[in-house]
């Protein structure tokens, strides 16, 4: 394509090579900028005014934003996600780590089998996986139902609006705590050898090593994950949307922040408000997501 | 470019220049002379049983008849061996929709997946391998990107294709998979280590053309990566339920994720049939094609993940 100009190239070489990188940067970022920045800038747009079922659609500035802020529901909806988040990513990401550290330490039978089969959740679509649990938690015909029959106890119904939560929060552990281990169990691969030597050398235990040695090398790791747990629990929408079917006694529609704007616009077609709630949303999440890496790159240091 | 030098500088230091970009996590060694520990592996095998149980679950019950699933123990086999009933019946009920929705998902994961990999290869590559004006732009628009909830830009993006006439048509779901941020991170992480500029130099020396040298020097080089992000990408794409969600009224566009919902959602409407031994064993011939290309692939993507996640 570019060999044409071979023999001019010689004269303009050092300006044609500026611009040349943008011939494979160009095509991702037109489609970016149609996906991504486009439905951005419209969203804010959305945001500012508001469609009445009289006198049309009006300037409103900031006003959905107001109204957002002082909306029980949508508290309601960050509340729980918050809870969520400060209660589901430790235990998941804590797990990843223990499975991680188990595996790298050489002293398993089978580690490669581990290492697939603890990632494999990962290759199971949301639906599918919310299915089966929710298939498995049913107290009727699922398996608690059964313990419950052989063992002629009551077990508590985890589709009941008071476990809810806890039960997505098991779903989503299932599905991305083999993910979480593989990024940290990548991390520790890299660690040199000869800083184990060094420290079976100084008489260091198994877990003075991980200590000194292992956790700190996983803090970069161990940062990224976090961020993109936080993402990912901010935006939980998929498990609770499809248990909804199975529970929906315990499912609002505002039960996370996408469902409720997914809701709005959906069943309440309030474009512009349901925009408002996706960028507060957004915001929060982005401003989350930078402390925590400013203080992941800050303790790194 | 401040973040690209320290993360070569790194590399290096670690002694995995470009030469060495076999699977790292092969690498043993220093675990063969500590012992292995049955204690250890006993209490791993829990989280083994955790992850396992549900798939196990899914198994035993794709074999049982819509009675069958109601009235037998959930972790054994019912009385009757129906998997091949349920797989012809998945196959044909409704006017075999369930093939339509395959072909569906195939369509979008070959031109969403496929296409999404191509310009993320080319961008990663073009902005580890190129200095251009705007460069830091893209990174930190890119970046950012990362960080905005997927699911917020799906109403505005609803109503502009709506604008455009786009919805409930393919289209509504290929053209936003084609974008990945995160293959773009991957694939530029990974291309500034596995072409060495000596070999692009000497390209250019011969009068090759850059598009001639990608694809003749650079593509056989990223191939590891390419085929890490090429299978995330399918993953995210035969995964998607949010978007279809939103962009398909019309049942012969859903993909397998959206039908399975449906089927499911079935039993609770008015006259609707109870469809679960179909929405399980749906469910399992769904997930078969994913995890098998997991397994096979093992090699390519778990050393490319390593390459991506070691460098911040």
């Amino acid at each position: 394509m570019v060999s044409g100009h071979s023999n001019v190239r010689g004269a303009w070489r050092t300006q044609d090579r500026s611009w040349i990188g943008w011939r494979f940067v160009g095509p991702f970022m037109a489609v970016f900028a149609l996906v991504f920045l486009a439905p951005i800038a419209y969203s804010i747009y959305l945001s500012l005014f508001r469609t009445r079922l009289i006198g049309g659609t009006v300037f409103v500035g900031a006003g959905n934003y107001l109204d957002v802020l002082r909306d029980p529901q949508f508290w309601s909806a960050f509340t729980r996600v918050a809870v969520f988040l400060v209660v589901q990513v430790p235990i998941m990401l804590f797990l990843a780590l223990l499975i991680a550290l188990a595996i790298d330490s050489g002293r398993l039978y089978g580690s490669a089998f581990f290492r697939i089969a603890v990632f494999l959740p990962y290759a199971v679509p949301a639906v599918v996986a919310t299915l089966m649990w929710g298939f498995m938690y049913g107290t009727r015909f699922g398996l608690i139902g059964n313990i419950n029959q052989a063992l002629g106890v009551s077990l508590p119904d985890p589709l009941s609006p008071g476990l809810i939560l806890a039960s997505i929060g098991n779903i989503v552990t299932w599905e991305y705590v083999g993910y979480n281990m593989l990024i940290l169990y990548s991390a520790l691969r890299v660690v040199s050898p000869s800083l184990y030597e060094a420290a079976a050398l100084d008489g260091a235990g198994q877990l003075r090593i991980i200590w000194a040695i292992k956790l700190p090398a996983l803090r970069g790791a161990l940062s990224i994950a976090t961020i993109f747990s936080i993402i990912g629990s901010f935006q939980l929408f998929n498990e609770p949307s499809i248990l909804k079917a199975l529970a929906p006694n315990s499912i609002t529609t505002y039960f996370t922040p996408n469902l409720y704007a997914y809701s709005l616009s959906f069943a309440g077609q309030r474009f512009d408000y349901s925009a408002t709630v996706a960028i507060v949303m957004g915001v929060i999440t982005m401003v989350i997501a930078y402390l925590v890496q400013l203080r992941g790159t800050r303790k790194a240091v | 470019m401040a973040t690209s030098t320290p993360i070569a500088d790194r590399a290096h230091r670690r002694g995995r220049g470009p030469a060495s970009r076999g699977p790292l996590v092969i690498r043993r060694g220093r675990a063969a002379r500590e012992g292995r520990s049955v204690t250890l592996t006993a209490l791993t095998a829990i989280m083994l049983v955790y992850t396992l149980l549900p798939l196990a679950w899914l198994v035993i019950n794709a074999t049982k008849t819509q009675e069958g699933l109601l009235n037998s123990f959930g972790l054994w086999f019912a009385g009757d061996f129906a998997l091949l009933d349920n797989i012809g019946t998945t196959f044909t009920y409704n006017g075999g929709i369930f093939t339509r929705w395959l072909l569906n998902t195939l369509l979008y994961v070959t031109i969403g997946a496929g296409g999404a990999t191509l310009l993320a290869t080319l961008a990663g590559y073009g902005l580890a391998k190129f200095d251009f004006p705007g460069k830091k732009g893209v990174f930190a628009v890119v970046i950012g990107a990362v960080a905005v909830p997927g699911t917020a830009l799906a109403v505005p993006t609803f109503l502009m294709f709506a604008n455009l006439g786009l919805t409930n048509t393919p289209w509504a779901i290929i053209i936003p998979s084609l974008v990945s941020p995160f293959g773009l991170y991957l694939m530029w992480t990974f291309a500034t280590d596995a072409v060495p500029k000596e070999i692009l130099e000497s390209a250019r020396v011969d009068g090759s053309g850059e598009f001639r040298t990608f694809f003749r020097i650079s593509l056989p080089l990223l191939a590891p990566g390419t085929v890490t992000v090429l299978l995330f990408n399918v993953v995210a794409t035969w995964n998607n339920y949010f978007l279809p969600l939103i962009m398909l009224k019309d049942p012969d566009w859903y993909p397998l994720t959206i039908g399975l919902n449906a089927w499911n959602q079935q039993a609770g409407t008015a006259g609707g049939e109870a469809v679960f031994n179909l929405v399980i064993t749906g469910s399992l011939l769904t997930i078969i094609p994913l995890i098998a290309a997991f397994l096979l692939l093992q090699r390519y993507w778990q050393s490319g993940l390593a390459a991506g996640s070691v460098k911040e």
